[in-house]
C-alpha cells in the first residue's frame, strides 16, 4: 500500500508529462487531414525524437542542479561532424558513427571539468564552451551541405512492420542502455544526491564529483546522439547559430514540461521525453489548426513561458515567507 | 571618459592600488597586453583616432552591460538580452513610421518595450521566484516571436531616425563620440546609484544574501523588479544606439551581444553569484571584450575562429579569477 503511493509520488511528473502528450498528440492526429495514420505518426516521431534526445541530455545536467547551455551546440557540431563522416562502406559509417559519439563524450566531459574541477558556474561556463562548439561546427561547415550513409539513415527513420517508428525505437533503446543503468547506479544516485543537497551528500560520503562528472559527460553523449539523428533525418549538415539555440532553449522547456525540478535532484530523463514530445505537438498543434507559421515562434514561446510559471504554484504552499529565498 | 578616469585614478593612485580589486587589476593588465600585442600587428593600432573608434564600439556593448551587471549584482542573470536588443531596435524604427510625433518618441518608445520585458522578467523572478535563468530565456523566446510576427505580415519601416543616428554617431564635443558621452553619463549614474543610494546599498545586500536583506526591511521583491527593468530599458537602449550606428534594425542584431556582456561583468570580477562588483571593473571588462573582438577582426579571423578564441579566453580567464571557492 505505502510502496505504490511513494512510487506515484515519485513519478507524478513523468505521468503528468505523459498526460499532456497523449491529450495533445490525440487533439492533434484527430484534427490532422490524413488522421491517426502511420506516416502521421512516423513524422511526428522522427521530429519529437530529436528534442528527446537534447532533452534527455539537458536532463541529466539539470538533475545536478545544474545547467547545460551548450547542449544545442553540441547537437549542432556532432551534426556537421557526422555529415563528412558517417558515410562509405559499412566499416566506415561504424567508424563514424563512433567518433561522432566520441566527440560529444569529449564535449560533455571538458563541460563537466570546467564546472566541477574548475568550480566555474555552469550558466557562464557552458555559454562560453558553446561558443566553442559552435565555432567548430562552423569551422566543419562553413557552409550546409555534406552526405550522410543514406541507407543506414532511411532504416533508422523508417518504419518496422510498417508501423513501429524505427526513430522511437532507437529512442527507447537509448533510453535501456543510457538512462536506466545510469539512474540505478551508484553514481547515478550521487547525481542525484548532489542536486538535491550538495553538502549533506559530501558528508555522507557520496562521490558527488565523479555523479555529475559522469552526468555532464553522459549529456553530451545523448547531445552527439541526437546531433547523429538530425543529419539522419535531412542528409545534412549545417551549422546554425539559431537552431542550436532553439533546441537548447526547447530543451529547458521539455525539462520543465517533464517535472524535472531546475532546482536540481527531482525528475527523471523520461519524463523530459515525454515533456519534449509533448512540447513538439503542442508546437505542430497550429499547422493542424491551419495558422500561419509565423506565429509560431511566439506561440512556443508562450507556452513555455506558461510552462516555467507553473512553478510558482508552489508559493501557494508557503508558510513561512522566509522559504521565498532559497 | 577616458581622460577624466585615467586622470582620476592617477591621482589616487596609491589609495586605489591598496584597495584595487585583484580582477578589475588583471583585466586592466591585460588590456595593456592587447594594446601592446596589437601594436606589434599594426602601428596605427595605438593612434588616438584607432582608440576613439574602439571606445565608441565599446560603449554600444557597455550601456547594455550596464543592465546586465545590475542583475548579475542580484546574483541572478538575464538571458533576455538578444531579443530585448532587437526589440528596443525595431520598435524605436517602427515608432518613426507614424509622422513627427512618432519619430519624436521613437528611441522613449524603444526604451520603453525593453522596460516591459525586463518587467515580465522581475514579475516572474520576483514575485513568481521563478529561476531569472529560465525565465529570461522564456520571455526572450516570446519577444522574438513577437517581433516574428511583427515583421512577417509586411514589410515595416526599420530605418533609423536622424535623432539616433546622431546618438550613436554624432559629436556634441569635437573629438568625442556621442555614444561615449553617453556611456559616460549612463555609468556616472550607475557608479551613483551603487554607491550613495539606498537602493544601490540594497542591491548588494540581496546578492549576498536576499533572506538577510529582506529581515532589514529591504522590499527585496520590489528592488530585484526594478532591477530587470531597468536592465531590459538598458538593453533596449543599447538596441536604440545599433540602430542608429548601422542607420537600420535587424532581427539577429543583439545575438551578438549576450555572451559578450555577461563575459564583460564577470571578466570585471564581479561576482556571477551575486554581492561582489565594481562598475569599473565592468568598464574594464568592456574595452577588454572589444579589444579583443577588434584584434581578432584585424587579424581576418574568420567567424569561427574568432568564436572558438572568445569561447576559450573567457574559460581561461574566469579559470584564473573567476573560481568559486572550494565548497569545504
Amino acid at each position: 500500500m505505502k510502496e505504490w503511493r511513494y512510487w506515484l509520488a515519485e513519478q507524478r511528473g513523468t505521468l503528468l508529462a505523459f498526460g499532456i502528450f497523449i491529450v495533445m498528440f490525440a487533439i492533434y492526429s484527430a484534427n490532422h487531414p490524413a488522421g491517426f495514420t502511420a506516416n502521421v505518426v512516423q513524422t511526428a516521431a522522427n521530429k519529437g525524437v530529436l528534442l528527446a534526445f537534447v532533452a534527455m541530455a539537458q536532463t541529466l545536467v539539470v538533475i545536478t542542479a545544474g545547467i547545460d547551455l551548450s547542449v544545442g551546440m553540441i547537437f549542432t557540431l556532432t551534426n556537421c561532424m557526422a555529415s563528412w563522416l558517417v558515410i562509405g562502406t559499412g566499416l566506415e559509417t561504424a567508424f563514424g558513427v563512433v567518433a561522432v559519439l566520441g566527440t560529444g563524450v569529449i564535449c560533455g566531459a571538458v563541460n563537466g571539468a570546467i564546472v566541477i574541477y574548475g568550480r566555474l558556474q555552469p550558466i557562464v561556463a557552458t555559454i562560453a564552451t558553446g561558443a566553442v562548439y559552435f565555432g567548430l561546427a562552423l569551422l566543419l561547415r562553413p557552409v550546409p551541405g555534406g552526405s550522410v550513409n543514406e541507407d543506414l539513415a532511411d532504416f533508422l527513420t523508417g518504419r518496422f512492420f510498417g508501423f513501429v517508428p524505427a526513430s522511437l525505437m532507437a529512442l527507447f533503446v537509448v533510453v535501456l542502455i543510457v538512462w536506466v543503468p545510469f539512474s540505478r547506479s551508484e553514481l547515478g544516485r550521487a547525481a542525484y544526491a548532489a542536486g538535491s543537497s550538495e553538502t549533506a551528500a559530501y558528508m555522507s560520503g557520496v562521490p558527488i564529483r565523479r555523479g555529475k562528472f559522469l552526468a555532464y559527460t553522459l549529456a553530451g553523449l545523448l547531445a552527439a546522439i541526437g546531433g547523429l539523428f538530425l543529419t539522419f533525418f535531412t542528409y545534412t549538415g549545417e551549422a546554425a547559430y539559431a537552431s542550436g539555440n532553439a533546441y537548447t532553449l526547447f530543451s529547458i522547456a521539455a525539462v520543465v514540461l517533464g517535472g524535472v525540478s531546475l532546482f536540481g535532484g527531482k525528475g527523471s530523463a523520461i519524463g523530459a521525453i515525454f515533456g519534449a514530445l509533448a512540447f513538439r505537438t503542442i508546437g505542430d498543434l497550429l499547422f493542424v489548426f491551419d495558422f500561419d507559421p509565423l506565429w509560431q515562434p511566439l506561440f512556443q514561446g508562450v507556452i513555455l513561458l506558461i510552462a516555467v510559471s507553473l512553478g510558482a504554484f508552489a508559493l501557494f504552499r508557503v508558510r513561512n515567507r522566509l522559504e521565498w529565498f532559497l | 571618459m577616458s581622460e577624466t578616469t585615467l586622470g582620476g585614478i592617477a591621482g589616487r593612485m596609491p589609495k586605489f592600488i591598496r584597495r584595487a580589486d585583484p580582477a578589475v587589476v588583471t583585466a586592466f593588465a591585460c588590456i595593456v597586453v592587447l594594446l601592446l600585442v596589437g601594436s606589434l600587428y599594426s602601428r596605427s593600432f595605438l593612434s588616438p583616432e584607432y582608440l576613439l573608434q574602439q571606445l565608441k564600439v565599446a560603449s554600444f556593448l557597455g550601456v547594455i552591460a550596464t543592465g546586465m551587471m545590475l542583475v548579475i549584482l542580484l546574483g541572478q542573470i538575464d538571458l533576455s538580452v538578444p531579443w530585448s536588443v532587437a526589440t528596443g531596435a525595431m520598435m524605436a524604427c517602427a515608432a518613426a513610421a507614424y509622422g513627427p510625433v512618432g519619430v519624436a518618441l521613437a528611441i522613449p518608445f524603444g526604451i520603453l518595450c525593453g522596460v516591459a520585458i525586463g518587467i515580465v522578467n522581475g514579475i516572474g523572478v520576483a514575485y513568481l521566484r521563478i529561476p531569472s535563468m529560465i525565465i529570461t530565456l522564456a520571455t526572450n523566446a516570446v519577444a522574438q516571436g513577437l517581433m516574428v510576427v511583427y515583421t512577417g505580415g509586411f514589410s515595416p519601416q526599420d530605418a533609423a531616425t536622424a535623432a539616433m543616428r546622431y546618438l550613436a554617431t554624432g559629436f556634441t564635443i569635437p573629438g568625442v563620440p556621442n555614444a561615449v558621452i553617453i556611456w559616460a553619463l549612463i555609468g556616472a549614474a550607475m557608479v551613483f546609484v551603487l554607491t550613495r543610494t539606498s537602493f544601490g546599498r540594497a542591491v548588494y545586500g540581496i546578492g549576498n544574501r536576499e533572506r538577510a536583506a529582506y529581515l532589514s526591511g529591504i522590499d527585496t521583491r520590489r528592488v530585484v523588479m526594478i532591477a530587470f527593468a531597468v536592465s531590459g530599458g538598458l538593453s533596449a537602449f543599447g538596441g536604440v544606439l545599433l540602430a542608429g550606428y548601422a542607420s537600420k534594425a535587424a532581427q539577429s542584431m543583439g545575438d551578438a551581444y549576450l555572451l559578450p556582456s555577461i563575459a564583460a561583468v564577470v571578466l570585471g570580477g564581479t561576482s556571477i553569484l551575486g554581492g561582489r562588483g565594481s562598475y569599473l571593473g565592468t568598464v574594464a571588462g568592456v574595452i577588454l571584450i572589444t579589444l579583443l573582438q577588434s584584434i581578432l577582426s584585424v587579424m581576418q579571423m574568420p567567424e569561427a575562429g574568432r568564436q572558438i578564441i572568445y569561447g576559450v579566453v573567457i574559460v581561461v580567464m574566469l579559470l584564473l579569477y573567476g573560481r568559486a571557492p572550494a565548497s569545504r
